[in-house]
């Protein structure tokens, strides 16, 4: 049997066998709300918000784990689905110290999108937050379980996308938290800044230290482009503001070769480009043992290519020789090679790959 | 890359040779560690040194450093003794079978034991569970590269490869990881002084006839030099101007004395770089370049795929993108390079790059494409070599073991092997600028294992000197089983350990790279 007719909100759909309610409403624009569902890892129904009311179905059934079958008639919309959800992300309100004032992840918040969308003013219960101390034991991510959810997305992440296993949770229970073995801070664990933990977890229960207060999510230009250290070419978001890039994101949609996980290069290693020690202008050495002083592009770039043709006349193009570079453009390389073999004439030209 | 990343994820078994993989390409790591934990395949690791691969691998071996050709040599010899080999494939898509089967028959486990010190059992098992796949896949990267034997390395991998018909299928493939972002687009683009782009040869007239007509002058036939000979020609006077873009390899070069010296006896060096590196410290003139993220244009990964970079902010001060930099110079030298914009330099890459021909910036805006990719309509090619081999059959090239230029002896009484941590790339220029990354690798550590530090009283955390014949450096020793006895290991990201003091600038004659994984070094405290 490969087609599974069922109904959804009143629609005749038809699903794959293996396809759970959630994943036949998204493909047919059907919302259900999620929090602990995450892509491609396992579904664990830890925190029901995706629940639905399957007819003949005792209770509400969490749609993310809940696999289709044939005839099945689906309501993701009643009072009771709603009244459940409500009861959920008002408890998840009052446990935590979700203050959006200061939180970095205010208006990419997935409780906030919630609690907006199920029009809650105020919690019905007395906010206790479990007054965790706030990690801010390493310079790259910042922890402030307070305003975790408990979801396990993180947890998820990093055993089942990036396969690091430090993540779980401890103390089960009231007292349930999640984080490195022995209650241990990222920075005394096998943690190894992948910060795929960060880009998954739906709170500003860990967030990315060295862009506080550098850029709201609304403010933040992302442009998409490709890592620049190892082979593997991922794709990377550049969170751009005010002309400076705050941070580096993964986005799961941009596919192939690394579905949104980055390594801690890639996603932390990024200093370098606004750094002090750049060059920002041309530097020519007037004589040999001399220093090294500013100049124009023209001053430049007439001294090279004056010396260049010198040499050229003098001891032949092969006294000439370029080394072009693993880390620039193909653009770049090509047109240093062109540069090398149809101005210079000589096919001298090399990088340092083998190194 | 003859298969994709994504693949990688989907294979029945993959064998990762000289790779630290969940370091040096962290995100093929993940996918291989995806694989073993989430999709059951099996992973069988081959290295010296205890990597976090060996984890989650379901057998280690661990060879005597530069004994890669021996290993791999007695794997085949176990596959073709016990008739494991894919007998169909070899007859129908190979050549060269009969020499190759002569060349291993002495490779017994036995034999291989006594060179590798890989127990003779290992071996075998090792060779039942890679020859046992249905599809597997290889990955290996500079630990089987950077020895004077590294091009028979890689000739030993396809051999396998071969031998198990793993060469042009889905989930199969023997998959070098670059370990630089573009080292793949130098070398397509001609990077290199024996080709043109596209490996063109610039020694066949057919093909400098074709640029020749579409750059409008005439080009030199005779190939060029490779870095160390140009390197080795500087210090004798014969090349004198050196134009440098974007390397530094004052740090990366092996024999770094040797490079000094070089670089200084030049007339003219002018370097191009976003930071005044060692090298451009030495030049005459230097030109302030864009970094990555100030520019636009394309790299392709290791796996050949395209893909796009995008400008995100604007360069410091007056920097300009190296290709504006190029151009700038072959106009005042009476060559015009009057390009818009990059995304035009690319449409010319594609009139004269047969494997780029189908790239625009329009088609790979939302995905990068993988070469071959010849015309417009091609989907790119997501493994190479399937149904033939691009030269119509695969060859076997037998090879013999052969031991690492320069090996232990009384006076210098351990290997060392150099390689990167996870935490910093290349010669550290951009990682150490980084705040979080630094904060967790702040130094070079020298990895020793146990038993040597006690031979050499050496304690952990205790400075420690190492020489070789060539220079020394000092640095912290970390103790640790990580790397066996005999062997210690460092990286080279450290400017203040300039580990290639230390190195052996010995080449692989085809392969011209040096041997930064075997030489011959003492330790004592500082
Ligand atoms: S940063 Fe990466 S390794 Fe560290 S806890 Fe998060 S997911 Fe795991
Ligand atoms: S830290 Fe974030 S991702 Fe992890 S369980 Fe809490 S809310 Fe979920
Ligand atoms: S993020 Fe890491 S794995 Fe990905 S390309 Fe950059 S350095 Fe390589
Ligand atoms: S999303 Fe379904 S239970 Fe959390």
């Amino acid at each position: 049997m490969s087609s599974v007719p069922l109904n959804i909100d009143g629609r005749d759909l038809i699903g794959k066998p293996g396809q759970t309610i959630l994943e036949v409403a998204r493909e047919n624009g059907i919302f259900i709300p999620t929090l602990c569902h995450l892509k491609d890892t396992t579904n664990v129904g830890a925190c029901r918000v995706c629940v639905v009311e399957v007819e003949n179905a005792r209770s509400l059934v969490a749609s993310c784990c809940m696999p289709i079958s044939s005839g099945m008639v689906v309501r993701t919309d009643t009072p009771k689905v709603r009244a459940s959800q409500r009861m959920i992300v008002e408890l998840l309100w009052s446990s935590g110290d979700h203050n959006c004032l200061t939180c970095e992840q205010n208006g990419v918040c997935e409780l906030q999108d919630l609690v907006y969308w199920l029009k809650i003013d105020h919690p019905r219960f007395a906010i206790q937050s479990p007054g965790h101390p706030v990690e801010t034991t390493n310079t790259m991510i910042q922890r402030d379980l307070n305003k975790c959810v408990l979801c396990g997305r993180c947890i998820r992440a990093c055993n089942e996308i990036q396969v690091n296993e430090v993540l779980d949770f401890s103390m089960r229970g009231s007292h349930s938290k999640v984080g490195p073995a022995f209650d241990a801070d990222y920075i005394d664990s096998e943690c190894v800044f992948c910060g795929e933990c960060v880009n998954v977890c739906p709170t500003g229960a860990i967030t990315f230290k060295q862009a506080r207060f550098s850029g709201r999510p609304w403010e933040m230009k992302k442009v998409r482009t490709t890592c620049a250290y190892c082979g593997v070419g991922c794709q990377i978001e550049l969170n751009v503001h005010d002309g400076r890039v705050i941070k580096v994101t993964g986005n799961r949609e941009f596919g192939q070769p690394n579905q949104g996980s980055l390594c801690v290069k890639g996603r932390f290693g990024m200093d370098f480009i606004h750094h002090p020690s750049r060059l920002t202008t041309p530097l020519i050495r007037k004589k040999k043992g001399g220093e090294l002083t500013e100049a124009t592009w023209d001053e430049a770039l007439d001294l090279v290519s004056k010396k260049f043709e010198a040499l050229k006349k003098q001891h032949g193009p092969d006294s000439i020789a370029g080394l072009c570079s693993a880390r620039c453009t193909n653009e770049e390389n090509y047109l240093f090679q062109k540069f090398m073999r149809a101005v210079v004439g000589t096919n001298s030209v090399d990088h340092c790959a083998r190194l | 890359m003859t298969n994709s990343i994504e693949e990688i994820e989907h294979t029945e078994m993959i064998l990762a040779i000289g790779t630290n993989t969940t370091e040096n390409h962290p995100v093929i790591g993940a996918k291989a560690k995806r694989a073993v934990r989430r999709h059951g395949a099996k992973l069988l690791v081959i290295d010296p040194r205890e990597i976090s691969l060996t984890k989650y691998a379901d057998l280690w071996l661990r060879q005597k450093p530069g004994t890669d050709v021996a290993v791999l040599n007695g794997l085949m010899n176990v596959i073709v003794a016990e008739k494991l080999y894919a007998t169909d494939y070899v007859t129908e898509r190979t050549e060269g079978f009969e020499a190759l089967k002569k060349v291993v028959k002495k490779y017994t486990p036995a034999y291989v034991e006594d060179i590798t010190g890989i127990p003779a059992e290992d071996l075998k098992k090792a060779a039942r569970l890679y020859a046992g796949a249905g599809r597997a896949s290889i990955l290996y990267a500079m630990g089987l590269t950077q020895h004077t034997t590294g091009t028979d390395n890689v000739k030993s991998v396809a051999n396998l490869a071969m031998l198990c018909g793993n060469i042009g299928i889905e989930g199969g493939g023997v998959n070098p990881l670059r370990g630089q972002n573009n080292v793949q687009g130098a070398c397509d683009m001609g990077g290199l002084p024996v080709s043109l782009p596209a490996y063109q040869p610039v020694a066949n007239d057919e093909a400098r006839g074709r640029f020749e007509k579409a750059w409008g002058v005439t080009l030199p036939p005779r190939p060029g030099l490779t870095v160390v000979e140009i390197m080795n020609a500087a210090h004798k006077g014969d090349v004198r101007g050196l134009y440098i873009m974007g390397e530094n390899p004052m740090l990366s070069d092996p024999d770094l004395t040797h490079v000094e010296a070089a670089l200084k006896h030049l007339d003219f060096l002018v370097v191009q770089d976003i930071f005044l590196n060692e090298t451009a410290q030495l030049a005459d003139v230097v030109l302030p370049s864009a970094a990555f993220a100030e520019k636009d244009g394309t790299f392709t990964n290791t796996e050949r795929r395209i893909q796009r970079i995008r400008k995100a902010v604007d360069p410091p001060g007056q920097a300009l993108a190296d290709w504006e930099i190029i151009a700038g110079i072959a106009d005042r030298m009476g060559y015009p390079m009057s390009y818009r914009d990059a995304e035009e330099i690319m449409a010319e890459i594609a009139q004269v790059t047969p494997s780029y021909a189908g790239i625009t910036y329009e088609r790979i805006d939302r995905e990068g494409l993988q070469w071959p990719c010849p015309t417009q309509d091609h989907p790119g090619t997501r493994f190479l070599h399937k149904e033939k081999f691009t030269r119509g059959l695969g060859l076997f090239h037998a090879v013999e073991y052969i031991p690492p230029a320069e090996l232990p002896d009384r006076e210098y009484p351990l290997i060392l092997s150099t390689g990167r941590v996870l935490y910093h790339y290349h010669t550290g220029t951009m990682t150490r600028l980084a705040e979080g990354p630094s904060e967790r690798c702040p130094e070079s550590l020298i990895e020793i294992h146990p038993q040597d530090a006690k031979a050499y009283g050496i304690t952990d955390g205790q400075r420690v000197r190492v020489t070789s014949r060539r220079g020394q450096v000092e640095a912290k020793a970390q103790v640790t089983e990580k790397s066996p006895a005999g062997t210690i290991f460092m990286n080279f990201h450290f400017r203040e350990v300039a580990v290639n003091l230390l190195t052996n600038a010995a080449l692989d004659p085809i392969g011209k790279i040096p041997e930064y994984k075997v030489c011959a070094v003492k330790v004592e405290a500082a």
